[in-house]
């Protein structure tokens, strides 16, 4: 099965105040297929919106691609007019962002701005657009559609909000759908509840999703394939479960040590001492060497990382693979 | 006044704790002021008129009362920019007049300033009944057109350059309080005022020595603008025909000569020129000390 | 209704206010130097003794200061604000004929600046580093420091002399014909000059104003999802943005009403358009204080007006507002 979309080699790169070039995202790849989940992991400024943001190609001003390709069904999405882009945003991409409080616009009806997509990709006339509108307000399960439809943002919850940026993401019909930290804005309750919700509608629709997130326990419920990034280079990657069950890089490690039910299962706080927390930050741009990135705070590194570059993205099982110098005695 | 007279000092003293290690607040603006470059063209322009006003009468000796021609001469060697209706010299009227306008205009921001601080602090200070009784004078004020105001204040107490500047004052400082209000209300909830309170400060002592330093900033922005629009109503009332007869100025040349526009330009055209450029390099000051003293919103502007 | 009891408490709220306007004036006659009688006949109004003695006995300057505020606040609820001895007609018949072509050039005005104003802050906005938006930051610091007075007598200047296109004086020409197209035609082109250069201060300000707002709007996280639904650039900024923009905007108009009816006023008596500005002119070459304050009374009546239409689009742009915020 061909993937929907193939991400190839992506470089991304922010131009500075005197005009050079500090890199983002370095040689990124990964695909995805029609009715699948890929995720990707992080913490904050690993590179994960600014992928997201490229394959919509509505990368803030100082940001550029500076190489790769991003394809969907083997069309170069970078490369298409900005007419064509904005016939495919919404209808053939469509992105769900993380704060829903801000990405509405207070001063227009929720049902306006869902109806909006449908005016503009489906040609719907008003009647038919509201229509429509509540059945995407019904699928996205707020009650009360009818009511709804003439509700402002701001009278709403931060979970219906973001249940009313699904509907909208989802009015295209599009066939791929990027979610950035869906839920990071929302009560730990709510959060079970919309990452259900977009694993049901995944099932109706056979939407590809990109699922942006720094919670592997999300990951590993809904991704089939996962790939870590760390100071924007990819550095683990592979199938979900497989990750998630033996993480191979130090970082991933990390990653899966601070998420307590994953790493302890249903034990008393008092166990929680030994949850890990990864010392240090993420390096900021333009501090990154040509090193391995996670170098400095690596509780594995070795004398042999220290005088090596960043090591390359190589397979240790199928579907599986790590960019680490000790990743074989990492894994055993 | 007196608030703003005590609080100079304080301002250093309350916020620059390691005076020896860090350079003083005021000190670190007037750096960043100088990188403003509409603030330093601002500056530049603004010392040049002041200099002018100052040391003109030095070099053109010339008494703008005095008839020294004819009326409506053109601009030549023996009066430099012409002379007026009645033949009195433009260039000298440019020189003296600046000198009443800016004095009016910093005089009668000043007296807005010091009502609108007054008016603010204590409304943002005190809320509930002080604040509803103040806010409400304040909208009282807010529906009065402030030219229109001034206005019938000079006509009824006398076309004096006085009763003109304090009629400026009083109009216009309602946004002056609006602001400190604003402010003062921010201010108020804030942990480092609320621990102040704790510690046993007095209501005296927290108004003027933490909070009205803080409140400042936004407040020697309005008030850098407050001259340039005060000298805008000199010449708005004066254009009206309510000037001062007895003290040439700016707008008093604008106001007299207005009729004859079109038999003399220049009595008409230097004295506007110059209220142009006295505000205009007062408003590109005030973005300069905004710039420097509001680095947040220097990217906007 | 919610909406109904806040627009009554509005109303209520405003005739408070002219209330105290009202009181305001009385004050201001008898703080005034010189007698009472002077000021309510008009100095140079040629008030003879007789006429004197009769408006001492009409507004009760004998009885003590509540009593005359009263006498003073039963007139003017009557519609009584005194009589102009300089124009020898009532002051409330003098400002009606006047009020309406200020209102006239000062609606036009409005409507240009904030056409015009928001048009350029947003095309300054779309490439906040561009010749356009430095050439608007430059005119609207150019425009918020002249005299409006002084362009005005710039602009009678060129056109009055240089290059007579257009009118400089009056409302119509006498030879044109008093009805029909060809008077709406003849009135426009006079209002040009005047609106224009009215219009001038304001543009500058409410393009900066927008300017700055448009680069927020258009930096918000809501932009971003409007471009990432596949919505056309017009829009974008034209509806997601533009509505943003706009509120400050409505909200600094209604604040300013005041300088607009004042800054209408200066600019009448350049281009001698038959409102207002020609009345106070005259009534302050001629002491003529009933006149006066009964404009000072009549521009707070408008900016009222104004500040209850601003509330109510404010209200219809901002449903934060309308249906309160949660």
């Amino acid at each position: 099965m061909s993937a929907l979309l193939k991400v190839e080699n992506l470089s991304v790169g922010m131009r500075g105040s005197t005009g050079e070039v500090v890199p983002v995202l370095e040689n990124l790849s990964f695909s995805v297929e029609a009715g699948r989940t890929m995720a990707l992991v992080g913490e904050s400024g690993c590179g994960k919106s600014m992928t997201a943001l490229a394959i919509m190609r509505l990368l803030p001003e100082d940001f550029v691609v500076t190489g790769g390709r991003i394809l969907l069904e083997d069309e170069d999405i970078l490369s298409a007019s900005p007419k064509r882009m904005r016939s495919l945003r919404g209808n053939g991409i469509s992105m769900i962002f993380q704060e829903p409080m801000t990405a509405l616009n207070p001063l227009f009806t929720v049902g306006d701005q869902i109806a909006e997509v449908l005016r503009w990709h489906c040609r719907a006339g008003s009647a038919e657009a509201e229509e429509q509108v509540i059945a995407l307000l019904r699928a996205v399960q707020i009650p009360a559609p009818e009511q709804r439809v003439k509700a402002y943002p701001h009278q709403l919850s931060g979970g219906m909000r973001q249940r009313v940026m699904i509907a909208m993401a989802l009015a295209g019909r599009p066939k791929l759908l990027i979610a950035d930290e869906p839920t990071t804005a929302l009560d730990v309750t709510v959060q079970a509840q919309i990452f259900n919700l977009l694993a049901d509608l995944q099932q109706e629709t056979k939407t590809a999703i990109v699922l942006i997130t720094h919670d592997l326990g999300a990951v590993a419920e809904l991704a089939d394939k996962v790939s870590v990034l760390y100071a924007g280079r990819c550095i683990e990657s592979g199938d979900a479960d497989s990750v998630v069950r033996h993480p191979c890089h130090p970082y991933t490690r990390g990653l899966l040590g601070c998420v307590p039910h994953l790493k302890l299962g249903w034990r008393s706080p008092q166990a929680w001492s030994d949850l890990a927390e990864i010392p240090g930050m993420v390096p900021p741009l333009g501090a990154r060497g040509p090193d391995c990135a996670f170098l400095a705070r690596c509780r594995d590194a070795s004398e042999l990382c220290r005088s090596r570059l960043q090591p390359a993205l190589e397979p240790i099982a199928d579907d599986h693979a790590v960019s680490c110098w000790r990743k074989s005695e990492l894994a055993a | 006044m007196t608030t703003l007279e005590t609080s100079t000092p304080l301002t250093v003293e309350s916020s620059g704790q390691p005076a020896r290690r860090a350079a003083s607040p005021g000190r670190v603006a007037f750096r960043q002021f100088l990188r403003s470059p509409s603030g330093v063209c601002g500056a530049c322009l603004l010392i040049v008129i002041i200099l002018g006003t100052a040391i003109g009468p030095v070099v053109y000796p010339v008494d703008p009362l005095d008839l020294v021609g004819g009326p409506f001469t053109p601009p030549s060697a023996d009066a430099w920019l012409g002379t007026d209706y009645l033949g009195r010299d433009v260039l000298a009227g440019l020189i003296y007049g600046g000198r009443a306008s800016l004095a009016v205009g910093a005089v009668a921001a000043l007296i807005t300033i010091a009502i609108g601080l007054t008016v603010g602090a204590l409304a943002g200070f005190f809320g509930g009944a002080i604040d509803a009784a103040l806010v409400k004078i304040t909208e009282f004020f807010q529906i009065l057109p402030p030219l229109l105001f001034a206005m019938v204040l000079v006509t009824l107490f006398g076309q004096k350059l006085t009763t003109i500047t304090l009629a400026i004052g009083a109009v216009s400082w309602t946004s002056a309080a609006r602001l400190t209000r604003a402010e003062f209300m921010r201010l108020r909830n804030l942990d480092f005022v609320k621990a102040s309170r704790a510690a046993g400060a007095g209501d005296a002592y927290l108004m003027l020595r933490v909070l009205l330093p803080n409140a400042l900033p936004p407040v020697i922005v309005s008030a850098t603008l407050a001259i340039g629009v005060a000298i805008l109503f000199e010449g708005g009332l004066s254009f009206l025909g309510l000037g001062d007869p007895n003290t040439m100025s700016w707008g008093l040349m604008l106001g007299q000569n207005r009729n004859y526009v079109l038999d003399a330009w220049w009595a008409v055209i230097f004295p506007g020129t110059a209220i142009f450029l006295a505000v205009l390099s007062i408003s590109l000051v005030g973005d300069g000390v905004n710039d420097a003293i509001n680095p947040r919103l220097r990217r906007r502007m | 209704m919610a909406f109904v009891t806040h627009f009554l408490r509005q109303i209520v709220n405003a005739l408070a206010l002219l209330l105290a306007v009202l009181v305001l004036n009385f004050c201001l006659i008898h703080l005034a130097p010189g007698d009472p009688v002077q000021v309510i006949a008009g100095e140079m109004g040629g008030a003879s003794a007789e006429v004197v003695a009769a408006l001492r006995a009409k507004y009760g300057l004998d009885h003590s200061l509540p009593e005359q505020l009263a006498t003073y606040l039963g007139k003017v609820a009557t519609g009584d604000f005194g009589y102009s001895y300089y124009f020898n007609q009532p002051v409330l018949e003098l400002i009606a004929q006047r009020l309406p072509a200020t209102l006239y050039l000062a609606l036009c005005a409005l409507v240009l600046a904030v056409l015009i104003g928001t048009l350029l802050g947003v095309i300054s906005a779309r490439r906040p580093n561009g010749i356009v938006s430095h050439a608007v930051t430059l005119f609207s610091l150019a425009g918020y420091a002249a005299p409006i007075f002084w362009t005005g007598l710039m602009l009678l200047l060129l056109f009055g002399s240089i290059w007579p296109v257009l009118p400089v004086a009056g409302m119509n020409d006498v030879v044109h014909p008093r009805q029909g197209l060809a008077h709406a035609i003849d009135v426009m082109r006079h209002l040009v000059l005047p609106s224009l250069t009215l219009a001038l201060v304001f543009i500058a300000q409410y393009s900066r104003l927008a300017r700055v707002n448009m680069i927020d709007a258009l930096s918000a996280d809501y932009v971003r999802t409007a471009r990432a639904k596949g919505l056309p650039e017009w829009i974008v900024v034209g509806k997601h943005a533009l509505r943003n923009t706009l509120i400050p905007i409505v909200t600094v108009v209604g604040h300013q009403f005041g300088n607009l009816f004042a800054g209408a006023v200066l600019v009448e008596t350049v281009f001698s358009w038959p409102g207002m500005g020609r009345l106070v002119f005259d009534s302050i070459l001629r002491r003529d204080y009933p006149t006066l304050m009964a404009v000072l009374f009549f521009s707070a009546v408008m900016v009222m007006v104004a500040n209850i239409i601003t509330d109510l689009v404010y209200r219809l742009i901002d449903p934060r507002i309308r249906t309160g915020q949660s």
